[in-house]
């Protein structure tokens, strides 16, 4: 099956401008005649250039509501970075409330669900038989990046279900326990601050089951939150999940949920990929636990959130209050320790290695340092490639061709033009 | 088959850009397709010596041969030389000063480890004069 991918170009809206290119953490964009493409292999749905598009031409593909329709009874599974998005609000029924207003029957809150995770992670951990440091799987980005990117540290996955495939799981045996209907008449929606997500739950981790139906965006789900929750006044008491969940909205909620002080958390690509080569490095050896989100400040600053990272924190933080610690654990479930463990060792997809004949790879190395000698290494980008480092790997794979450098073209219209003059 | 020669000079008068070049080389060892054993290998040893270079000799320079079958690093620097190799090797003896303890680095660890990541070590050194670090690792 091909890989989807949720970000996407509306090739309508680019003016072929290289602010993605430039800002790809894996250089997975190329501006050719005019238009950005994205190249499938290399892209890890981190939404940086959702975020760097000046024209908007970059955008994440996701469900609607009217999707709910095809379902006989549907729940909503919001992420956490939902309850840091409203003003004036103290009480997260509101929310609640006002997704069951929208049509849906149900909810179960994927907070709820990385309470669980914590207690798995806590009780594996316990057993001291992993890899050091053991690094989250949670953020889908991240995940995709050490599988491009970092192949080496593929042992150091938390090879468990990230909260929200959890949450999916529970929250469909328990409709199917309610209401009698058939697993595939229920419709769980996850509602996402990030387009990685969406990507995940259409070519789920560690497994080839598809637990979530549909994936809502926060920022398109939020005006219609909006105009419904207005009206709602003594909302049921619905909210179960304790503040670690909430807490695993942003940098270090999870990481603390672990209770165990040699532990980093880490937010934004730029650090994610420093931190991750000094693990490859060796020299984060004696940490248990490392968290990693792409986004800054953690899931809060998703590119499909609507709130500033740092104010939603703030606002999440400010819910916690009166919060119990967790609101469930394993047994209430009758699950246990192994209950979420991969079902399918995931595979790393290095786009680094040139070549994988070593010979072959030398010698494209020396054509990429022979092309690159003849570039004027300002990295304008204005060939379409992130650097002129990249624009000599393209030229030297043959994606590219010298003359698409200006400086190249310059200096060959120069030479035949002092040709014609001598 | 003609090895590939990668150049970087170390700037000593700046501690922020120490471990560059380490960088530099583990990425491209990345894209030729090494085990990552050996990336691994040459990405410590490399960066242990460059930050030694940094903080004994004010700086140097780093002349990589990659072959298929093995990597060879090559550091030489004008600094103050090592007066006792015996000693430098130690897990432990350090003598490097106070302000570059306090950011994490001297813990006497830098030799040992290059030694123990490579296949071969060779120093040449001379009081006042500088060290030369010949490290190779074989894949």
């Amino acid at each position: 099956m091909k890989y989807f991918h949720s970000v996407t170009l509306n090739e309508d809206k680019c003016k072929g401008c290289i602010n993605c290119v430039k800002r790809c953490p894996t250089e997975a964009i190329r501006v050719k005649q005019g238009k950005a493409h994205i190249i499938a292999e290399r892209c890890i749905d981190c939404g940086e250039c959702i975020r760097v598009c000046p024209n908007h031409a970059k955008r994440a593909i996701y469900d609607h509501l009217d999707e709910l329709k095809k379902y006989r009874y549907t729940v909503a599974s919001p992420a956490p970075a939902l309850y840091g998005q409203f003003n004036n609000l103290n009480d997260i029924d509101y929310i609640l409330a006002g997704l069951l207003e929208l049509g849906f029957d149900d909810i179960f809150e994927v907070a709820k669900a990385a309470e669980l995770v914590s207690e798995i992670t806590r009780k594996k951990m316990q057993k001291n038989d992993f890899s050091k440091p053991l690094i989250s799987t949670a953020c889908p980005a991240v995940v995709r990046m050490i599988k491009v990117r970092f192949p080496e540290l593929m042992n150091h996955l938390l090879e468990v279900n990230a909260p929200v495939e959890v949450a999916a799981k529970i929250a469909r045996k328990q409709a199917v326990e309610k209401t009698g209907y058939k697993p595939e008449e229920i419709g769980i929606f996850f509602i996402s601050p990030c387009p990685a997500k969406v990507t995940a739950a259409k070519n789920p981790i560690g497994t080839r089951e598809i637990t979530i139906d549909g994936v809502l965006a926060i920022s398109d789900i939020y005006k219609h939150l909006l105009s419904v929750m207005g009206k709602i006044k003594n909302p049921p008491s619905m909210q179960s999940c304790g503040l670690t969940g909430i807490s695993w909205s942003y940098t270090g909620g999870e990481a603390t949920a672990l209770l165990r002080s040699k532990y980093l958390a880490a937010d934004s690509i730029e650090n994610v990929i420093q931190i991750l080569e000094s693990i490859e490095d060796e020299k984060l050896t004696d940490l248990d636990f490392v968290e990693l989100g792409a986004c800054p400040s953690g899931c809060v600053g998703g590119c499909l959130t609507m709130e500033n990272p740092f104010i939603a924190r703030t606002k999440v933080r400010q819910l916690r209050k009166y919060l119990p610690v967790a609101g469930g654990k394993l047994s209430d479930y009758g699950l246990e320790e192994n209950s979420f463990d991969w079902d399918e060792k995931e595979d790393s997809a290095p786009i680094m290695v040139l070549d994988t004949d070593r010979k072959k790879a030398m010698e494209k190395i020396i054509e990429i340092q022979r092309i690159e000698s003849i570039l004027p290494g300002i990295d304008c980008a204005a060939c379409g490639s992130p650097s002129c480092h990249a624009f000599a790997e393209d030229v030297a794979a043959g994606n590219a061709k010298e003359a698409d450098c200006v400086f190249v073209m310059r200096n060959k219209l120069k030479n035949i033009m002092e040709n014609l003059t001598e | 088959m003609e090895p590939i020669k990668l150049s970087f000079n170390v700037d000593g008068e700046n501690f922020v850009s120490a471990g560059e070049a380490s960088t530099a080389v583990k990425t491209t060892l990345k894209k030729m397709g090494f085990p990552g054993d050996t990336v691994r290998r040459v990405a410590i040893a490399m960066y242990e010596a460059e930050i030694n270079m940094v903080i004994h000799a004010h700086g140097g320079t780093v002349d990589v041969e990659i072959c298929p079958d093995k990597i060879v690093i090559v550091l030489a620097d004008k600094g103050p030389g090592i007066p006792n190799i015996d000693l430098a090797m130690q897990e432990g003896y350090s003598t490097a000063p106070d302000d570059v303890r306090s950011l994490g680095f001297g813990a006497g660890m830098g030799l040992p480890n290059i030694k123990k990541y490579s296949d071969d070590l060779e120093i040449e050194t001379e009081l006042g004069v500088g060290t030369t670090l010949t490290i190779t690792i074989n894949c």
